[in-house]
């Protein structure tokens, strides 16, 4: 800048505020978008929803509408594999490919506050990780058992808050490790599939159990049930979700570059 | 040895050096014998470039070879593979079991997580990053073939799982030894846990190395070989619970074909006598089922190295 070679008269000039909204970003949010949805990565975020629906018709098929059918598909494949593998897909691919091939500068010098940044990336993760696993769910309940015992609506509303929560986690493990994609899998498939089975306690600090917390509030009957109660879900879920970006922001404040393989 | 940093007579391209022979009155170019010498010894040949190419891709499944940092996670899938194994043997020799509580057949079975993990890190390590910084080309230029390429990151990756498989499972024998079980029996249980780990080694192997040499990138193909044998699994062994509720056992045993571990398992139940992890215990229905089985486990081994030949006709170009 030439500012500072003009005199000291010209150096008491305040520096020029952020510009651009504070929270969403659109131009910001529009890269985000075309990072997520214009590669390969897209194909997965595509095929994940369309063999719900391929499962959920064969077996409407094979069985019928019966209400524990519809659990059973609904918990054991749309909220345990689908939901956080759809997070960790969008959650991490909102930053993590920019952190590793080293885009990310050419983003970090404009003017744009780093909270802006990681705030849009969040929304913008939210916002597809909603589309394609929470309306699958909810189209696949329907499908099942038409949404008898409210059971689709339920589990929708828990894919979404999952996803919220899945995309903060995510999006914070993308700034922090450059091994974000294989962290986020262990956490979601290890962790809350095979410790959660075996470990009671691990139970209560997964994401899967707050959610489902939520949709056994929504369903009728006692078809769902969670490990935690509806507080301690609701009160996890928000906690999680505003410190996983809070620490995001203040990670990516002061981001290092490795330029390693 | 010559040593071409001296005095090399290669002309270099360029109007001063060109003008500088052709005038006129200098004395003519000459090419000055430095000394070269052409290779006399033996050549090693293809067989052994395929032969290191194979032990390196192995040594480099679990880190050997490789920074300390690339040794953690393999290290730690096969301690974490084994530790179950000395457990269980423990178990048996001080409650005086007559049996292995855990069948040889069942136990990779189990432990499917780990495994899946081991394939998604180290498959990609073993092809991506060949693609990504373009060493494939190099690989190229010494006297093996598409085929001994391919060939030898799949048997390595294949020996690597197998390893990863086996292991545990001998500790298992031994330990059935020492606590002396019945010879004929755990010896019979033990080759058909072998055989039951080589084809899901083979298997696994196959399909971790075809996703990730599509891509140059590595975190994309772990995060695809997860992603496909997790959702998989997933999906079959949901839909499976679904038939079982609606008591539709036959249903059970076809729906397995569609994930790579409850193939090996209904393979295993079928031709090997190995107690079904499905729901019911309900392996593939009928003979019909269990050639399915047979034929779409050779039929995707044997698929994926076809793709992988495929994918490295061009590879020059990725």
């Amino acid at each position: 800048m030439s500012a500072t070679t003009t005199g000291p008269g010209r150096t008491a000039q305040p520096q020029p505020p952020s510009t651009g909204p504070a929270i969403y970003h659109p131009t910001v949010a529009r890269l985000t978008y075309g990072a997520l949805l214009g590669r390969r990565r897209a194909l997965l975020l595509f095929a994940l929803p369309l063999l719900l629906l391929v499962i959920v018709a064969a077996v409407r098929l094979l069985a019928g509408a019966d209400d524990s059918t519809t659990d059973d598909l609904l918990q054991g494949f749309a909220l345990s594999a689908m939901v956080p593998l759809v997070g960790v897909i969008a959650g991490t691919g909102a930053i993590g490919p920019e952190i590793d091939d080293g885009a990310i500068v050419y983003l970090l010098a404009k003017p744009i506050r780093r909270r802006t940044i990681i705030l849009t990336k969040l929304l913008v993760a939210i916002g597809v990780t909603v589309a394609f696993s929470a309306v699958p769910t909810l189209i696949a309940g329907y499908v099942l058992n038409a949404n008898g015992q409210n059971l689709a609506v339920a589990y929708a509303i828990a894919a979404a808050v999952a996803c919220i929560a899945y995309a903060a986690i995510f999006l914070l493990l993308g700034v922090v490790t450059r091994h974000a994609v294989v962290v986020g899998l262990v956490y979601a498939l290890v962790w809350e599939g095979v410790v959660g089975n075996v470990v009671p306690g691990a139970r209560t600090l997964s994401v899967q159990q707050w959610s489902l917390a939520v949709a056994q509030k929504i369903a009728h009957g006692d078809l769902v049930d969670s490990a935690v109660s509806l507080n301690v879900g609701v009160v996890a879920l928000v906690l999680v979700t505003v410190a996983a970006t809070w620490f995001a922001a203040r990670k990516l404040s002061t981001l290092k570059l490795a330029v390693d393989e | 040895m010559t040593q071409p940093d001296t005095a090399t007579p290669h002309a270099t391209p360029g109007a001063p050096a060109a003008a500088a022979g052709t005038r006129a009155g200098s004395p003519p170019d000459v090419i000055h014998n430095i000394g070269y010498r052409s290779y006399e010894g033996p050549r090693l040949g293809r067989a052994y470039a395929r032969k290191s190419l194979f032990a390196q891709s192995l040594r480099g499944a679990y880190g050997l070879g490789r920074s300390a940092k690339s040794k953690v996670l393999p290290m730690i899938l096969l301690g974490v593979m084994c530790l179950p194994a000395l457990i269980i043997v423990a178990v048996t020799v001080f409650a005086d079991r007559s049996d292995l509580p855990v069948q040889y057949t069942r136990y990779a079975v189990i432990l499917q997580a780990v495994i899946t993990l081991f394939v998604a890190s180290q498959a990609p390590q073993s092809v991506s990053r060949d693609l990504r910084f373009k060493t494939t080309p190099l690989y190229f230029s010494r006297p093996i073939e598409r085929v001994d390429y391919v060939a030898a990151k799949y048997a390595a990756l294949a020996s690597a799982l197998f390893l990863l498989t086996a292991l545990p499972l001998l500790i298992l024998y031994i330990g059935a030894l020492l606590a002396k079980l019945s010879f004929g029996h755990q010896t019979a249980g033990f080759a058909k846990g072998l055989v039951s780990v080589l084809l899901l080694s083979l298997l696994f192997a196959g399909i971790g190395l075809v996703i990730s040499a599509v891509t140059p990138r590595r975190g994309f193909g772990v995060a695809a070989v997860i992603a496909l044998f997790v959702i998989t699994y997933a999906a079959v062994s949901s839909v499976q619970g679904v038939a079982a509720a609606q008591e539709r056992y036959d249903v059970i045993g076809w729906i397995g074909l569609f994930s790579p571990i409850t193939l090996i398992d209904g393979f295993q139940t079928w031709f090997l006598g190995a107690h079904s992890a499905f729901p019911h215990a309900s392996g593939p229905p009928n003979a019909a089922a269990g050639i399915a089985y047979l034929l779409v486990l050779l039929g995707i081994v044997a698929g994926t190295f076809a793709l992988l030949m495929r994918r490295y006709e061009k590879v020059g170009m990725a």
